[in-house]
C-alpha cells in the first residue's frame, strides 16, 4: 500500500469562496442539491450528502458590542466539510456488498457499480457524511478524488482552495504541520483553536481527513466525541445470541409446558 | 477581497501568516473581515473622512516619511494667490461657476513661474468636465510646470504641505465616529497601525475596488488614499502602493486597449471635435512636454502608423484626421438618455447586460426599446436581448411587446475558453490564454466578429471621400481554422509594434514620430520583443526570484512596480536593506535591482536637467513619477480632475446624513440626470435607510454567467438582503421571510438574511441602519434562479471625473412582506413619490 | 438567526448544546416505510414461527406445524421480497452475495436470511408435497438455528448505526425484537390454527409480550435521555400503542383458551402491536437522529467526564 494520503483542513484561513464545493462537483459531475435559499448565513446546501461531497460551513457568533448594545459580528467561522476517510471506518465496516472498500491511498471509497444501495452505510456513519441519492439509489460520498490520486494529481478541492485552507498530502506530514499551526495559533491567543480527527486514539482510529477548528466540532455541525459504530459489534453479537437462546428457549417452554396434544 | 478576488485573497492570507495586520474597512462584517484582524464597519459614502483623518493625524504629529516627502512629491511646490480652499467657502473650491456647475481650475495651479503657464492651463476645465476629458490629464501628466518655485522648508502658507495640513485639520477622530461610525479607539488603531507600519523599514498598502469608487467622489476618495500613503512613502516601493483591484478578468485590458469613448489605446486623449485642429495641435493640447508624456508624438504616430499603414505620411499628418472625434459626452448613462430622446438609434451591447447591471435599470430598457436596432453579442440569451419579452416594464403595463420598434440581432459569442489572447490582469500583467475548445455553433470570437464584419462592410465601400478612413484600414489579419479566425498572436504583434526593419520591437523607447515605426499601444510595446510572445511565458515562481519577472509580462517594459524608482533614497540607495528593490549601482554607472528599474537605467541620481529640456530629459534624477510633467507624486493636484485639487467629504447625493463639513451637502460637480425615468429620494423621512449594493463570491456581475450554472446557482439561489437583527425588528422583517425595499425609482423584493454582519452605526445621537443588497438577479438570462433586479432601485448620480455611478451608497425604505405586482408595484412607488 | 439551542427536555436535567443551525450530524436512516419495519415484523415471524415448527414437529402438533411452516417459509420470501423493493431493483439483492462480511450486520443477516428462507421453504415443501418428507424435517430441524438468529439479527442490524436511540439500546433491542417476534409468530400460529391446536402458540405470544413488555421498559430506563425519542411524537405514538396491543394481546392469549373470538382479536392485537413496535422503533431512530442534541449531548457529556 502507497502512503496514506490525506486531508488537513485548516479551518482558520478559510475564506468560505467554496470553490472547493464547486470543484468538486465540476469534476465528479455531481447533480445539483436543489435552489432553496436556507437563511442560514451564507450556506445553501446545509450538509454533506449524495449530492454535496465537500459542504462549507457559515457560523456567525455574536457578542453584544459596546456601541448602544448592538449585536455585532464577532467572528464569522467558516470550514469545509467532508468525509473523513476513518481508519475504522464505520460506512465500510458495515457495507454488505463490499462496494466501499479501503483503497491504496488507504482511503475510503465506494464503487458505484457494486454499491446495491441497500443504505445501510448511511446511518452507520457517525459523522453523516455518506448518503444515498434519490432516483439513483445508490450511496455516494467523498472519494478523496480515487481517480485524480491514481493519476498522480491532487483532490480537485484542495487544488482549487485559494488559501490553502484545504491540505493534501501524505498523512503524517499534514499531521506534523497541523500541530505546528494550532500551537501558533494557541501562541497567538486563540485559546479554542484544536485539532479534530488527528488523534489516532479517537472513537474511529483518526481520520485520513482531519481538522483544525477554532470552536467545540458540535458548533461546525461534527460530532464531538464520534465512535466506529462497530467497536460494539461483538458485544451486539453477544446480547443478540442471548436473545436467540432465550427464544428458542421461551418457544420450548412454551411447547413443553403446554399440555394438550393433537 | 476575499468574496470578490478570492485567488488575490491567498496572498493576504500569505502576509497574514508572516505577520501582518489587516484591517478591512467596509460597512458590512464580510468574508474579508472574517479573515481581518480588525473590520471597521463604516457608513457607505464616508470613506474622506476617515482617510482624511488618518492623513490628519500624520501631518499634526509630523509622522510623514520627511525624506521622502520632500524630495518625491510636490509637498513644497507653492500654490497660486488664486487658490482659495473648501475652508474658505464652506465647501467649495475657488472657480466654482455655478451656471455650468463646473469649475474653472486656473486657481488651482501653482504659482507662475517668469516664464507663464502652459497655455493648456489658462483654458479652462468646463470643456474637460464635458467629455471627461480631466481624468486622461491625470492619467496623463498635465502641462504643469515641471519647477516651479518651492519652499523646501515647509512653512510657506502656500506651500502644498501646509494646505493639505490646513485642509485636513477638521477631519477628526471625532469627525470619523461622527460621521463613519468607527469608534475613537478603533481609528487610534488604525492610525497607530499603518503609521508604525509605514517608513524606512516598513510599508504599508491600501487595497480597494468598487466599494471605493461608485461614489460621486469615487476618483476623489483613492486621491485621499495616495496623499496618505506619499505622506508615509509608500509608493513605488515593496510592500506598499494602492491595489486597485478590478473587475471582470480583463478590465485593465479594456482600459489599456480601450472600449472607453474617451481616450485611444495608452491612453491617450481621443480627439474633440471642437478642440483639435490637426495632429500638431492636437499634441500642443494635450499636455505638457516634460516627463515621458513628452513623447506623445511617437506614441500617437506609431499608433496612427499601425492603423493606417502606408497611407499615414507625414504630409497628411498621419491620418491623424480620419481618427473619430468626440463631441461632448458620450458615456454610458447619457447614452442611455439620448436614446430615451431618440437620438440614439442603434447600439451595440457585447459582453454586458445593462438592463441588469447598469444603475437606474427601467431607464436602461425604456432607452432599448426606443431604438431602431440593437446588437447583443454574449453568452448567453441576456435579459438585454430579452427586454422587449419579457422584462419587468410588460409586468407593470408601462411597455406592450407590440409598441416596441426595436429590431434586436443576437449573436451568440465564443467565451474565454473557445479563444486564444491575452488577459490583462489587475496588476498590468499580460497572460496568454490558450484556446481549450472550439466555439460551439455559430459562436464566434470577439476578433472573429469585428474582423469579419469590417471586411463586410470594406466590401461596401465606395471611392467617396467619406469611406476612406476604413478603406485605408490595415485590415489583413492572417485567419486560421474553418472559420477564419484572424489570429490573435498576430494581433498581439501588430499591438507589440514593428521597426524599419521589419522586426518586432522590443521597447517603447524605439518609437519613433517619423512614422517609421508603428505601435498598436505604446505601453504594450516590448510584449512581443525578440518575436516571442513574453505574455506566454510560464516559468514556475520556484525556478526564479520573487518577483517573478518570467511568468507573463507586464505593461510597461515589464516593470512589476511602477516608479519604483521611489523604492530608493535620492542618493540611489535603498531606504533599508529590508525594502531594497531597485537601486543604483554606482561602479556599474546603472540601475538595477529586482525588478525593471522604472527610470532611464543610465541617469545617475545626481542628474539636474538642462534648461528648457524635453521629456525625460526635463526629470531630475530624484524624480520617480516619470509619468508626470514634473517627476512628483502629487498631495495636491494643480491639474486634471474636475472636482477640486483636493479631497473633501460630501455627503452621497442621496444621504440621510446631513454634512457637518461644509454648508455643501453633495459633490457640487457630480452629474445628475433630473428625468422622470429615474428621479431620486427626496431627502426627507421617506427613505430611511442607507442602501448599498455589491457582489457575492457565488455569482459574476449581472448573473448571465453564473445563474445558469447549477453549481453556483444552488449556492446562492436568491436575491436576499441583509439587515441587522436591529433594523429587522424595527421593520418588521423575519429571518428567511420576504422584504420589499423601495426607492423613488423602483420596488424589489428579496429574502432577508438577519444577521450581525449588519451593524447599526450610532452617528452621534442617531442610529443609521444599512442595507445590504447583491445585484445579481434578474428575471431572465438563461438563470436556473431569478429574482428582482437590484439595479432598478439605483439612481443615477455619477462622479464627474470618470463617470462612475454612485451604486455603494444611495437611500431606501424596506417593508415586510412580498412586492406588488403589476400595476399595483407603480401605485405603491407613486405613493412614495408624491410623499 | 439562532445559531445555539437550549434545550429544555423534561427527561433529564435541562442539556445545553450547540448545534450547526439545528441540523442533525449524522444522517437519519433512510430505508423505506413500510418496507422496512415491515421486513423487521416478518423476519421476526418467520424466525420464530421456525422455532415453533421444530417444536409442534418435536411434540406432534401437525396442524401447529403447518400453519408455523407456512408462517416461515412466507415471512422470509415477502421479507427478501421487501428487501429487493427496497434496494429498487430485484438484481440488487444478489449484491448482497458477493461477500461474507462479519462486520457487517447487514451481509450476516443476508446470509441467514437467505438459509433461513431456503430452510423454511424447504420445510414447507417437504410438508405439502410429501416428498422427501425426510429432508423437509432435516431442513426444519436446520432452522431451529437459524430461525431464532433470523429473529434477533434485526436488532443488531438497527443497534450497528450511529442512531443514538439505536446504538445505544443494543442490549435490549435483541430481546425487545425477540419478544417481538414471539409475540407476533405466536399470534401468526393463533391465526392460522383452530383454537384448539393452538395452546403452545398462545403461550408463546404471552410469554413474547412479557418479554418485550420488560425489555421495552428497561431499555427506556437505561436510555434515560436517550430514550425519550421512543416517548416523544409518532414514535411516542407507535410505541404506545405497541405497548397497549401487545400487553392486551398478551393478557388475552393467556385467557383467550378455545374460545375462537378471543383468539382471533388476540391474534390482530399482537399482530399490530408488532407491526407498531417496528414502525416505533424506526421512527425513534429517525426522530434521535434528526435532532442533534442526541448525538451532541451525549458524546459532549463523555467527553466533559473523561476531561
Ligand atoms: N465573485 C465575484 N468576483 C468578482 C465579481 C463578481 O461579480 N463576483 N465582479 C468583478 C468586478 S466587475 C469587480 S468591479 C470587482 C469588484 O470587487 P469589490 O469592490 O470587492 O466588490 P463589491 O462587492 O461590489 O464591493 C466591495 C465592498 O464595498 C463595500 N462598500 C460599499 N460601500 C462602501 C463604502 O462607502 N466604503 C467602503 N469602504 N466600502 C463600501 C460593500 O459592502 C462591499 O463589501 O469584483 C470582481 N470580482
Ligand atoms: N448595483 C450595482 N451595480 C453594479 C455594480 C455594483 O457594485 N452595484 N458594479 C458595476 C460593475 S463594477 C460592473 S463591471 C458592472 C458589470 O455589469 P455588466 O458588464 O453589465 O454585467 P456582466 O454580467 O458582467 O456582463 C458581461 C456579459 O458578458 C458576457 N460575456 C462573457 N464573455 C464574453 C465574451 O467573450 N464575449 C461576449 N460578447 N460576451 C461575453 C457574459 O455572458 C455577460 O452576460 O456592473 C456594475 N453594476
Ligand atoms: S466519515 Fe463516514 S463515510 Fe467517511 S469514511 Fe468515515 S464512516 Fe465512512
Ligand atoms: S448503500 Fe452501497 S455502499 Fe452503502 S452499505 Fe449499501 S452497498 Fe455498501
Ligand atoms: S477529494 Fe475529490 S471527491 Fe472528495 S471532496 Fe475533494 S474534490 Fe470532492
Ligand atoms: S476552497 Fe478553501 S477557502 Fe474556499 S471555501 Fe473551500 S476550504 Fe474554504
Ligand atoms: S474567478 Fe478567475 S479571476 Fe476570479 S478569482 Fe477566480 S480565478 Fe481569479
Ligand atoms: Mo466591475
Amino acid at each position: 500500500m502507497a502512503e496514506r494520503m490525506g486531508f488537513f483542513t485548516d479551518t482558520s484561513v478559510c475564506i468560505g469562496c467554496k470553490a472547493c464545493e464547486v470543484a468538486c462537483k465540476e469534476w465528479n459531475q455531481i447533480p445539483d442539491d436543489g435552489f432553496v435559499f436556507e437563511a442560514t448565513s451564507y450556506d445553501n446546501t446545509g450538509m454533506l450528502g449524495a449530492s454535496t461531497w465537500r459542504h462549507v460551513a457559515f457560523i456567525e457568533q455574536s457578542r453584544p458590542v459596546a456601541v448602544g448594545g448592538d449585536e455585532g459580528v464577532d467572528r464569522w467561522l467558516m470550514s469545509s466539510d467532508v468525509c473523513k476517510h476513518c481508519t475504522r471506518a464505520a460506512c465500510l465496516d458495515v457495507c454488505p456488498t463490499g462496494a466501499l472498500f479501503r483503497t491504496e491511498f488507504d482511503t475510503v471509497v465506494v464503487q458505484a457499480d457494486i454499491c446495491n444501495g441497500c443504505g445501510y452505510c448511511v446511518p452507520a456513519c457517525p459523522y453523516g457524511v455518506i448518503d444515498r441519492r434519490e432516483g439513483d439509489g445508490r450511496a455516494w460520498k467523498c472519494t478523496m478524488c480515487y481517480d485524480r490520486q491514481r493519476g498522480g494529481l491532487e483532490p480537485a478541492c484542495s487544488k482549487a482552495c485559494p488559501t490553502d485552507s484545504i491540505q493534501f498530502g501524505p498523512l503524517d506530514e499534514l499531521r506534523e504541520r497541523a500541530e505546528q499551526r494550532v500551537a501558533r495559533l494557541r501562541a497567538d491567543g486563540n485559546e479554542r483553536a484544536r485539532l479534530y480527527g488527528e488523534s489516532p486514539d479517537d472513537g474511529v482510529g483518526g481520520t485520513g481527513a482531519f481538522f483544525l477548528l477554532l470552536d467545540e466540532p458540535e458548533v461546525y455541525g461534527l460530532p464531538p466525541d464520534p465512535v466506529v459504530t462497530t467497536r460494539d459489534l461483538p458485544a451486539m453479537w453477544g446480547w443478540a445470541g442471548a436473545a436467540a437462546l432465550s427464544a428458542a428457549g421461551a418457544v420450548a417452554l412454551a411447547f413443553l409446558r403446554t399440555g394438550e396434544r393433537r | 477581497m476575499a468574496e470578490c478576488h478570492p485567488v488575490g485573497f491567498q496572498w493576504v492570507m500569505e502576509a497574514k501568516a508572516r505577520g501582518a495586520k489587516v484591517f478591512h474597512v467596509d460597512p458590512r462584517f464580510t468574508r474579508t473581515s472574517a479573515l481581518a484582524d480588525r473590520h471597521l464597519p463604516i457608513r457607505a459614502g464616508s470613506d474622506i473622512v476617515l482617510l482624511g483623518a488618518l492623513i490628519n493625524h500624520v501631518l499634526a504629529n509630523e509622522l510623514d516619511f520627511r525624506e521622502y516627502v520632500l524630495a518625491y512629491t510636490n509637498a513644497a511646490s507653492l500654490v497660486s494667490e488664486d487658490f482659495r480652499d473648501t475652508e474658505d467657502l464652506d465647501g467649495l473650491f475657488s472657480g466654482w461657476d455655478p451656471e455650468t456647475a463646473t469649475y474653472d481650475p486656473r486657481s488651482w495651479a501653482y504659482e507662475s513661474t517668469p516664464e507663464g503657464r502652459p497655455s493648456e492651463q489658462a483654458e479652462g476645465g468646463a470643456r474637460h468636465a464635458k467629455t471627461a476629458g480631466p481624468d486622461t490629464y491625470g492619467a496623463r501628466g498635465a502641462a504643469v510646470h515641471p519647477s516651479p518655485p518651492t519652499d523646501p522648508t515647509l512653512t510657506h502658507p502656500r506651500c502644498v504641505y501646509q494646505i493639505v495640513k490646513r485642509h485636513f485639520a477638521r477631519y477628526t477622530p471625532e469627525l470619523v465616529e461622527q460621521l463613519c461610525g468607527i469608534p475613537r479607539d478603533d481609528f487610534a488603531e488604525l492610525a497607530e497601525a499603518i503609521t508604525a507600519n509605514s517608513g524606512r523599514e516598513r510599508t504599508t498598502a491600501w487595497v480597494y475596488s468598487v466599494g471605493w469608487t461608485q461614489h460621486s467622489v469615487g476618483a476623489q476618495y483613492i486621491r485621499t488614499a495616495s496623499i496618505l500613503q506619499l505622506l508615509l512613502g509608500n509608493m513605488g516601493r515593496p510592500g506598499g502602493g494602492i491595489l486597485a483591484l478590478r473587475g471582470h478578468a480583463s478590465i485593465q485590458g479594456s482600459t489599456d486597449i480601450p472600449t472607453l469613448f474617451n481616450i485611444l489605446p495608452g491612453y491617450l486623449d481621443m480627439p474633440d471635435a471642437g478642440r483639435h485642429e490637426g495632429l500638431d495641435h492636437y499634441l500642443e493640447l494635450e499636455g505638457g512636454s516634460t516627463g515621458f508624456w513628452g513623447n506623445r508624438r511617437a506614441y500617437l504616430v506609431s499608433l496612427l502608423k499601425a492603423w493606417w499603414g502606408e497611407a499615414a505620411t507625414e504630409e497628411n499628418d498621419f491620418c491623424f484626421g480620419h481618427l473619430p472625434r468626440m463631441t461632448g459626452d458620450h458615456g454610458h448613462y447619457t447614452t442611455v438618455m439620448n436614446q430615451i430622446d431618440g437620438i440614439v438609434k442603434g447600439y451595440f451591447v457585447v459582453g454586458e447586460n445593462p438592463v441588469v447591471g447598469s444603475s437606474g435599470g427601467r431607464a436602461q430598457r425604456l432607452g432599448l426599446a426606443n431604438l431602431d436596432w440593437l446588437v447583443v453579442r454574449d453568452l448567453a440569451l441576456v435579459e438585454t436581448a430579452t427586454f422587449w419579452l419579457d422584462g419587468p416594464e410588460l409586468e407593470t403595463g408601462e411597455l406592450r411587446t407590440e409598441d416596441i420598434g426595436t429590431e434586436v440581432f443576437f449573436l451568440p459569442a465564443a467565451s474565454h475558453v473557445e479563444k486564444e489572447g491575452t488577459f490583462t490582469n489587475t496588476q498590468r500583467l499580460l497572460q496568454w490564454r490558450e484556446k481549450a475548445v472550439d466555439p460551439s455553433g455559430d459562436c464566434r470570437s470577439e476578433l472573429w466578429f469585428y474582423y469579419h464584419l469590417g471586411k463586410l462592410i470594406r466590401r461596401r465601400l465606395t471611392d467617396d471621400e467619406i469611406d476612406r478612413p476604413v478603406r485605408e484600414l490595415t485590415w489583413d489579419y492572417p485567419e486560421l481554422g474553418v472559420h477564419g479566425e484572424p489570429s490573435a498572436e498576430a494581433v498581439l504583434r501588430e499591438i507589440n509594434g514593428v521597426g524599419p526593419d521589419g522586426r518586432a520591437l522590443s521597447s517603447t523607447s524605439q518609437l519613433r514620430a517619423d512614422g517609421s515605426t508603428t505601435c498598436g499601444c505604446w505601453i504594450y510595446c516590448g510584449v512581443y520583443a525578440d518575436e516571442v510572445n513574453q505574455a506566454a511565458r510560464r516559468r514556475p515562481r520556484r525556478e526564479q526570484s520573487a518577483v517573478a519577472p518570467e511568468w507573463g509580462w507586464a505593461w510597461p517594459a515589464n516593470r512589476r512596480i511602477l516608479y519604483n524608482r521611489a523604492s530608493a533614497d535620492p542618493e540611489g540607495r535603498p531606504w533599508s536593506e529590508r525594502k531594497a528593490y531597485v537601486w543604483w549601482d554606482a561602479e556599474r554607472g546603472e540601475w538595477t535591482g529586482h525588478d525593471v528599474p522604472d527610470c532611464e537605467i543610465g541617469k545617475p541620481p545626481g542628474y539636474v536637467p538642462p534648461e528648457g529640456a524635453f521629456a525625460q530629459d526635463a526629470l531630475a534624477g530624484t524624480d520617480p513619477f516619470i509619468m508626470q510633467s514634473d517627476g512628483k507624486g502629487w498631495l495636491y493636484v494643480p491639474l486634471g480632475l474636475v472636482d477640486g485639487p483636493l479631497p473633501a467629504h460630501y455627503e452621497p447625493h442621496e444621504s440621510p446624513v446631513a454634512n457637518p463639513l461644509y454648508a455643501q451637502q453633495a459633490n457640487p460637480a457630480r452629474h445628475t440626470y433630473n428625468r422622470p425615468e429615474s428621479p431620486y429620494n427626496a431627502p426627507d423621512g421617506r427613505f430611511p435607510y442607507v442602501l448599498t449594493t455589491y457582489r457575492l463570491t457565488e455569482h459574476h456581475t449581472a448573473g448571465a454567467m453564473s445563474r445558469p450554472l447549477a453549481y453556483l446557482a444552488e449556492l446562492q439561489p436568491e436575491l436576499f438582503c441583509e439587515v441587522s437583527p436591529r433594523l429587522a425588528a424595527e421593520a418588521g422583517l423575519t429571518n428567511g421571510g420576504w422584504a420589499t425595499i423601495v426607492t423613488s425609482r423602483a420596488v424589489v423584493e428579496a429574502r432577508v438574511l438577519v444577521t450581525g454582519r449588519m451593524r447599526p452605526l450610532r452617528l452621534g445621537g442617531v442610529i443609521v441602519h444599512q442595507v445590504g443588497l447583491p445585484y445579481h438577479w434578474g428575471w431572465g438570462g438563461g438563470g436556473l434562479v431569478t429574482g428582482d433586479v437590484t439595479n432598478d432601485l439605483t439612481p443615477l448620480v455619477l462622479d464627474p471625473n470618470v463617470y462612475i455611478q454612485e451604486g455603494k451608497a444611495m437611500t431606501c425604505d424596506v417593508r415586510p412582506g412580498r412586492r406588488p405586482r403589476g400595476p399595483a408595484a407603480l401605485d405603491l412607488l407613486e405613493r412614495y413619490r408624491r410623499g | 438567526m439562532k445559531r445555539e439551542r437550549a434545550v429544555a427536555q423534561e427527561v433529564v436535567p435541562e442539556a445545553e448544546f450547540r448545534s450547526y443551525y439545528g441540523r442533525p450530524v449524522i444522517k437519519p436512516p433512510i430505508w423505506h416505510e413500510p418496507h422496512m419495519p415491515t421486513y423487521l415484523y416478518l423476519g421476526g415471524v418467520s424466525g420464530v414461527s421456525s422455532s415453533m415448527a421444530v417444536m409442534a414437529r418435536l411434540t406432534g402438533r401437525t396442524r401447529l406445524d403447518r400453519t408455523a411452516r407456512v408462517a416461515a417459509a412466507a415471512g422470509a420470501a415477502l421479507g427478501a421480497g421487501l428487501l429487493s423493493a427496497e434496494l429498487g431493483r430485484p438484481e440488487r439483492f444478489l449484491n448482497m452475495f458477493r461477500v461474507f462480511k462479519l462486520t457487517s450486520p447487514m451481509s450476516v443477516g443476508s446470509w441467514i436470511l437467505a438459509a433461513h428462507g431456503g430452510l423454511s421453504a424447504a420445510a414447507l415443501a417437504g410438508d405439502l408435497t410429501g416428498i422427501l418428507p425426510a429432508a423437509g424435517d432435516a431442513a426444519l430441524l436446520a432452522t431451529a438455528v437459524t430461525g431464532p438468529l433470523t429473529a434477533t439479527y434485526t436488532a443488531v442490524l438497527v443497534a450497528d448505526t450511529a442512531v443514538p436511540a439505536w446504538h445505544e439500546a443494543y442490549r435490549e433491542l435483541p430481546f425487545l425484537f425477540a419478544g417481538s417476534a414471539m409475540a407476533a409468530a405466536g399470534a401468526a400460529g393463533m391465526l392460522g390454527t383452530p383454537p384448539a391446536h393452538a395452546g403452545p402458540a398462545r403461550a408463546v405470544a404471552a410469554l413474547g409480550a412479557g418479554v418485550e413488555t420488560v425489555a421495552g421498559h428497561l431499555m427506556e430506563r437505561r436510555l434515560g435521555f436517550l430514550g425519550e425519542p421512543y416517548q416523544v411524537g409518532r414514535a411516542g405514538r407507535l410505541m404506545r400503542a405497541a405497548r397497549v396491543l401487545t400487553a392486551g394481546g398478551g393478557l388475552l392469549a393467556v385467557v383467550a383458551g378455545r374460545s375462537r373470538a378471543l383468539n382471533a382479536v388476540s391474534g390482530l392485537a399482537l399482530t399490530a402491536g408488532s407491526l407498531c413496535t417496528r414502525f416505533g422503533i424506526l421512527a425513534a431512530g429517525r426522530a434521535s437522529a434528526a435532532d442533534p442534541k442526541y448525538t451532541v449531548v451525549p458524546q459532549r457529556r463523555r467527553l466533559d467526564e473523561a476531561s
